[in-house]
């Protein structure tokens, strides 16, 4: 079980293999534009898999040579890269119930998870074993989310029981002391980040609002300095509260790298922007998508989002609107063996071989198509055999992420300038996406 | 009629499309559970608007949304006494062996003749579109075995009734 490969879509199709040996041949022939487009689903994005059970959260290390994700259950897998695949080093099982959150903290390289059993761990390496310390929340629902402030000296834990917890940890006493958000907060705490200077903490939940409050510490913090959301910031303190309108459940939501702008994502499939330095001003765009699960800022203007539609979604903010850039799935070019046609009384008409798709080198159209041609055949005569249907009965979804995308997060650079953004999958799948190549590659896509 | 079954379909299909996006959601109400709250029903700001698609007054779906769950309640034609009849044993028949069918609720929603229960847990083992397909493909079945049913029924009877006769 211990050593994963990474692998794409685009090498489990056998019918494939022959084009890809021949776009390599001609990439040794120096053809730098069939590079660019041939390796489009190899380097742009790179694919892990750990196993087939849901990947709940995950979080990587400073120098992303470790990750830590849980499976859907009480452990916490701790991996190390080695070379181009993980090698399982660890596993945290202290957790009663499933983990629902896990944060990495880079530079004092501690992790805090915390789950559904109302507890917190904090975890820090001493030699090579992963040493606990439990932390209570004092919390008496689940919690469902935990996260590091920017300076590591607290953590917030999010729960159901419809509250924050802000931990930070007591010398004098060698434990860590909670301080309880609650208030106007009534329902679950869905997802929570942190201002960059260390005292500020947005929050969403599932009462449709999302909330600003202050998380300051007298006993851990220095004073801080007045922010465009506001200059008094005692502990607990509200200090901004939107709601988009909608009625929808909030499932992420993040600061701007400047912390002056929060974005967050609802289950009413938008996508909401409000902006302290132009007077707490609302956005929100609501296109034809279904919800996010999760969003981060990867520039001062732009954002990715990624949900139930499996594919993460650029999103800019310029000012005065919210503009849907693209899909960084782009699909691919042609899933072997499959006719889109929905009924067997079409199959004369798709059976032209000219109607179907061709690829992007017209060089060995002719070539390719028949081999199409043959494989599709087989597939409809074997799909007439087993099932009782000659129609498109393709099971796997056209994106790389077969399920709900459950966490977005940075993995090159910082969210000011990410080069590139992870994603963790219901479907057991950790993807990188090279933002900078897809952004060359993808028309219309901009990201600044 | 035939012309109206189409739109219905295609309009449980988006609406199902969209109501299964569900996670996983532990119980904000009791300690260490996590149930299904569209049918623990116990904090309204968790569930969504319950939505009715009706092709016409004896066919229609009734399809209720939750955040870690989904209730789909389907009624089945049924234009006289032997078709109630036939539907009401073919539903009880699939509802004794709910557990082999995965989705498939113990018991239907007043109303309704057969009801499905979506959870977290079955998105997260299966596909979600193959799940919509699969309710539909019920629905578009469901119709031609009661009326294949009703068939069969109406023939037995005639040549039962034909040898009866012959005694006289």
């Amino acid at each position: 079980m211990g050593e994963y490969t990474p692998n794409t879509n685009y090498l489990n199709h056998q019918i494939l293999t022959a084009r890809i040996a021949h776009s390599q041949r001609l990439f040794n022939g120096f053809t730098a534009f069939l590079f660019t487009v041939d390796k489009s689903s190899n380097s742009m994005s790179e694919k892990h898999n750990f196993g087939i059970a849901p990947v709940t959260c995950h979080s990587f290390n400073r120098d992303r040579t470790g990750l830590a994700l849980s499976l859907n259950d009480s452990n916490v897998k701790i991996y190390k890269k080695s070379g181009q695949k993980w090698q399982e080093t660890d596993t945290l099982s202290e957790h009663g119930q499933r983990v629902t959150g896990i944060d990495w903290a880079p530079d004092s390289n501690r992790i805090v998870t915390c789950s559904a059993d109302r507890n917190a761990f904090v975890w820090m390496l001493e030699g090579d074993k992963w040493k606990q310390v439990l932390v209570i929340p004092r919390i008496n629902r689940a919690a469902t989310c935990v996260k590091w402030s920017p300076k590591e000296n607290k953590f917030a834990v999010g729960s159901g029981s419809r509250l924050i917890a802000i931990c930070y940890y007591d010398v004098e006493n060698n434990w860590w002391v909670s301080r309880h958000i609650k208030k106007p907060i009534r329902s679950t705490v869905t997802c929570l980040d942190w201002h960059p200077n260390n005292v500020l903490l947005a929050a969403g939940s599932t009462d449709f609002k999302c909330r600003v409050f202050s998380g300051y510490q007298k006993e851990v913090d220095e004073k801080p300095g007045p922010s465009s959301w506001g200059s008094k910031m005692p502990f607990g303190n509200l200090m901004a509260e939107f709601s988009n309108g909608g009625g929808g459940w909030v499932h992420s939501v993040s600061f701007s790298p400047s912390g002056d702008k929060v974005a967050w994502v609802g289950h009413d499939s938008s996508v909401s922007v409000a902006d302290a330095t132009m007077g707490n001003q609302l956005m929100v765009i609501k296109e034809s998508f279904l919800p996010f699960m999760s969003i981060t800022w990867v520039t001062e203007n732009s954002m990715v989002a990624a949900g139930y539609d499996c594919n993460p979604m650029v999103f800019t903010y310029t000012g005065s609107k919210i503009n849907m850039g693209a899909k960084l799935d782009q699909p691919q070019e042609k899933q072997s063996g499959n006719i889109r046609c929905s009924s067997i009384n079409e199959m004369p008409k798709d059976w032209n071989p000219n109607c179907l798709p061709k690829n992007g080198d017209s060089e060995d159209g002719g070539e390719e198509s028949e081999i199409d041609v043959i494989a599709s055949a087989m597939n409809r005569f074997k799909n007439l055999d087993k099932k009782g249907t000659g129609s498109d009965t393709a099971t796997e979804l056209k994106t790389q992420h077969q399920n709900t995308i459950t966490q977005v997060s940075i993995h090159t650079g910082t969210k000011g300038d990410a080069s590139k953004v992870a994603t963790s999958g219901v479907d057991g799948n950790v993807i990188l996406w090279d933002l900078k190549s897809l952004e060359s590659s993808i028309q219309g896509l901009r990201i600044s | 009629m035939a012309a109206t079954l189409k739109p219905y379909l295609s309009a449980v299909r988006e609406t199902l499309t969209a109501a299964i996006c569900l996670q996983n959601f532990d119980s904000q109400l009791v300690e260490r559970h996590n149930k299904p709250e569209v049918e623990v029903k116990s904090n309204k700001e968790l569930l969504l608007t319950p939505v009715v698609i009706s092709r016409n007054e004896r066919e229609r779906v009734l399809i209720e949304g939750s955040i870690n769950s989904l209730r789909i309640s389907i009624a089945i034609k049924q234009a006289d006494e032997i078709e109630k009849i036939l539907c009401h044993k073919f539903t009880r028949f699939m509802m004794m062996r709910a557990e082999n069918f995965t989705i498939l609720r113990r018991k239907q929603i007043e109303g309704y003749d057969i009801s499905f229960l979506i959870t977290n847990f079955h998105t997260e083992q299966m596909y979600k579109h193959k799940l919509v397909d699969f309710i539909i493909h019920f629905m578009e079945e469901i119709d031609k075995e009661i009326n294949f049913l009703k068939l069969a029924v109406n023939s037995r009877a005639r040549i039962s009734a034909e040898e009866f006769l012959k005694n006289f």
